[in-house]
């Protein structure tokens, strides 16, 4: 390759430097920066103390309710929006049910062919003379199993949050206040009340759970007033004799059992009617106590599971341990 | 009848009756019989499957003597039966993954009880997916909102109890609504039963009467759900409920609790309203803006977070704006990008979870993100699941949040009004999820400072410290795998799951 300008000319130009560049035989950095070993980032003491205090400051600024107006006004603007947004509620939904159908009507869309056949062979078909029992615990048994297991899981949610495992420390003293220091009470007005009121007040839980596929009642209101019973009873006379007959232990092996024998009950009971296969179950005389199929038992299950779960809620809240 | 037509209704029964059992049962016990009940609810799940695919056609099976309308009734075709099965396959996953956090985290003596939640989740979630009975729905929505509050709060510390007190009243909130559009809704048809409703509702459409209440009981009922599954002006509860609860709780609240409610949205589009009414009543538009909202700013909420497992939770609240942004869409299309995205979710977000939890072992149980330089070096397997988990919900090929992200896209171009929302919203969510798990990803990978590990006492984890970890992990990444390279029968599944459904 033929040149025009000589050599010493030629290693001034600037295509000569790139050329050099490119080919690595000169690097552009070395001898002409002045280059030092890079140095560990070290932080003395003072800056870090004064960051820690900043941050503080930022802190104690952010949560100053008195000073910080943005933290206030944003407060003040959510009362108000949550209180425009709840009347906007209040009248859109009472604006809805200004065009639903009104209130018992003869040709309303609800007294269609379901409440029909429910209420005309309701007696025939389950054999319970309170047709509402017969609808929770026969024709929609599925959904008020559902519903008793809520109740259950709800017991069980509520054991989670409140029970104390651990009771004892090292010299045997309760560590957390159970509300059992405090027993017995020894109220007397209390205890002559509940003597006279309980065994009443239970047995007419029994009757309630008993009756109720022939009269008002069933397992959820029977169950409510046998667990009000418990609970007067604890309340009168202290943990220590309640547990002579009713601990945890007790409302476990009860609960299984119930739920356990409805769980069974209504498996036979939806595997022979999808496969249809006729029920071995007898309906019984409409009106006599031993009746109605199924339904005597379900309702005495979900009695027990009912007012168990009263009870058990009422002592978890009370500290009890259980 | 053939034998299989009954599992349905057996695996429902079976799990319900799990529950009381645990309680008196010991640990031991009671976690042997929760493990047998999902896999053998699994199996049964999945040879319904095999018997609805048989058969082409979907079976009413009655809860009792009496027919629906007056009985109660369940109702099994495709979609319903691999949805059961995809559950069974995740919450398993779940449960064995969290073993050794469940160890460490919930008190000796209330094991049982996380099992009795657990069994009553999956019935409840079973029972959302079969059931034919809008009130049947809503007993069992009760279920699982209290079971999702007792596996948030048993493991005991002021955050969990925080969180599940914000869960319980967003979530009663939901369910208070729900049950309001139902009572709406029966005033307004008399029935309970889906398909009754459904004709009652045609019928009112086409005589043009109650219009108003129709509308309010649409509204009810979506607002309700959205709320319980995260939509994103709802979401408030969600980052505490994942992030502080433990591991095997945030993998099944996040990946089954949520998608059991939008499941049983997508049922009452279909089978309760009817798809054309819904689309009509615009209440599409709200919940595909509210989709879109939540796309981006769960992504910047997230961004912003210093804590892996908080960031895991806002990610959720972005995949949920995604799943409702498919609903948005008004589309077929649109719901089957939507039905795979929650399996895609479902099976990523464990994956996440668990990997996220891997990687924090391996840096001295510490959750912080700065905590977390080089973990991936320290924990292998998790390093490797957790890249998975970001690259699918980046949207990577090869992986599930891929054919998701594509199917999304296509179902945008079959409605002309949002096609361009509803890609760019797409193309800015995606490179925000790029932005912070990538971030994460670079951050594991990261050599960190010998004195620094020695300093903080980070340890080294191997597979066979934590197995049953280990082995969630590698079976949670073959299922990402396979439903990103083996999509096309997935898709044509869901596909005629929903031409079943309506």
């Amino acid at each position: 390759m033929s040149r025009k300008i000589p050599d010493s000319e030629y290693e001034k130009t600037l295509s000569f430097r790139l050329k050099r560049w490119l080919d690595g035989t000169k690097d552009a950095f070395v001898d002409t920066v002045e280059m030092q070993e890079q140095k560990e980032f070290v932080e003395d003491d003072t800056t870090v103390i004064n960051r820690e205090i900043e941050r503080q400051q930022r802190l104690y600024r952010l949560y100053d309710h008195a000073n910080n107006w943005g933290i206030s006004g944003f407060e003040k603007l959510y009362r108000i929006f949550c209180v425009c947004f709840c009347i906007f509620l209040v009248v859109m939904l009472l604006i809805s049910v200004s065009y639903l159908p009104s209130y018992g009507q003869p040709e309303n869309p609800v007294n269609n062919e379901v409440s029909q056949r429910y209420i005309e062979n309701g007696l025939q078909e389950t054999g319970a003379v309170n047709i509402v029992t017969g609808m929770i615990l026969d024709y929609r048994a599925f959904d008020t199993l559902g519903e008793s297991h809520v109740l259950f899981i709800a017991t069980c949610t509520v054991l989670i949050l409140l029970r104390k495992d651990k009771k004892k420390d090292e010299w045997g003293n309760d560590i957390e206040e159970s509300d059992r220091i405090y027993e017995p009470k020894n109220d007397v007005i209390l205890q002559t009340a509940a003597r006279v009121l309980v065994p009443p007040i239970i047995i007419f839980g029994i009757y309630v759970i008993l009756g109720g596929h022939i009269g008002p009642g069933g397992g959820f209101s029977g169950g409510a007033i046998i667990g009000a019973g418990l609970i007067l009873y604890l309340n009168a006379f202290g943990f220590e004799k309640t547990e002579r007959f009713f601990t945890g232990k007790t409302y476990k092996v009860m609960s299984v059992c119930a739920l356990g024998c409805y769980c069974l009950a209504k498996s036979y009971s939806f595997y022979t009617g999808a496969n249809h296969i006729e029920s071995i179950i007898p309906l019984g005389t409409p009106g006599a106590i031993l009746s109605s199929g199924l339904i005597l038992i379900l309702n005495i299950c979900v009695g027990i599971v009912v007012g168990g779960t009263m009870y058990t809620f009422y002592v978890m809240f009370r500290k009890g341990d259980y | 009848m053939a034998f299989v037509q009954n599992f349905p209704f057996i695996s429902i029964l079976m799990s319900l009756f799990a529950g009381p059992i645990s309680s008196v049962l010991n640990k031991k016990w009671a976690k042997r019989l929760n493990i047998f009940v999902i896999v053998f609810v699994g199996i049964m799940s999945a040879s319904v499957l095999g018997f609805v695919l048989g058969t082409g056609q979907e079976y009413i099976y009655v809860m009792g003597h009496f027919a629906a309308p007056w009985g109660n009734e369940i109702r099994i075709g495709i979609l319903e039966a691999a949805m059961a099965l995809f559950f069974c396959v995740v919450m398993f996953l779940c449960v064995i993954g969290g073993v050794l956090e469940r160890e460490r985290e919930i008190e000796e003596t209330k094991h049982n009880l996380y099992y009795i939640m657990v069994n009553l989740l999956l019935c409840s979630l079973l029972a959302l997916i079969y059931t034919n009975d809008i009130f049947t729905a809503y007993v069992f929505v009760e279920i699982n909102t209290i079971s999702a509050c007792g596996l948030i709060m048993i493991r005991q510390s002021g955050r969990t109890i925080e969180a599940s007190m914000r869960y319980m009243i967003m979530s009663l909130l939901g369910s208070g609504l729900f049950l309001l559009g139902i009572c709406f809704l029966y005033s307004l048809t008399g029935h309970l039963l889906m398909s009754n409703i459904k004709e009652q509702v045609a019928l009112l459409q086409a005589a043009g009467e109650y219009h108003i209440p129709l509308l309010t009981a649409i509204c009810l009922m979506s607002v309700g759900l959205a709320i319980k599954s995260a939509l994103y002006p709802f979401h408030t509860w969600l980052p505490d409920a994942y992030g502080y609860s433990t591991l095997s709780s945030a993998a099944i609240l996040s990946s089954l609790v949520s998608k059991g409610y939008i499941f049983l949205l997508i049922k009452i589009f279909y089978r309760v309203i009817g798809f054309d009414i819904i689309r009509e009543s615009k209440v599409i538009n709200v919940l595909f803006v509210f989709g879109i909202a939540g796309m981006i700013m769960g992504s910047v909420n997230a961004i912003r977070e210093n804590s892996i497992q908080r960031m895991i939770a806002y990610s959720s609240v972005a995949q949920i704006g995604y799943i409702y942004m498919g609903f948005g869409l008004g589309t077929t299309a649109g719901i089957i990008a939507s039905v795979y995205h929650i399996l895609s979710h479902a099976a990523t977000k464990s994956l996440l979870f668990m990997a996220a939890s891997g990687i924090s072992d391996a840096s001295a149980k510490s959750k912080n993100f700065f905590d977390l330089t080089g973990a991936g070096y320290r924990n292998r397997l998790a390093g490797v699941a957790f890249t998975v988990g970001s690259l699918s919900m980046v949207g990577f090929p090869m992986f599930s949040g891929f054919i998701s992200k594509i199917l999304f896209a296509q179902a945008a171009w079959g409605n002309r009004n949002k096609i361009l929302i509803a890609v760019v919203a797409l193309a800015i969510s995606t490179i925000l999820n790029a932005v912070y798990f990538l971030k994460t990803v670079i951050r594991i990978y990261t050599p960190e400072k010998e004195e620094i590990v020695i300093n903080k006492g980070f340890q080294d984890v191997t597979i066979s410290e934590q197995p049953s970890k280990s082995v969630a992990m590698i079976c949670l990444v073959a299922l990402n795998l396979f439903l990103g390279l083996f999509s096309e029968p997935v898709v044509m599944l869901i596909e005629r799951g929903l031409e079943m459904f309506a």
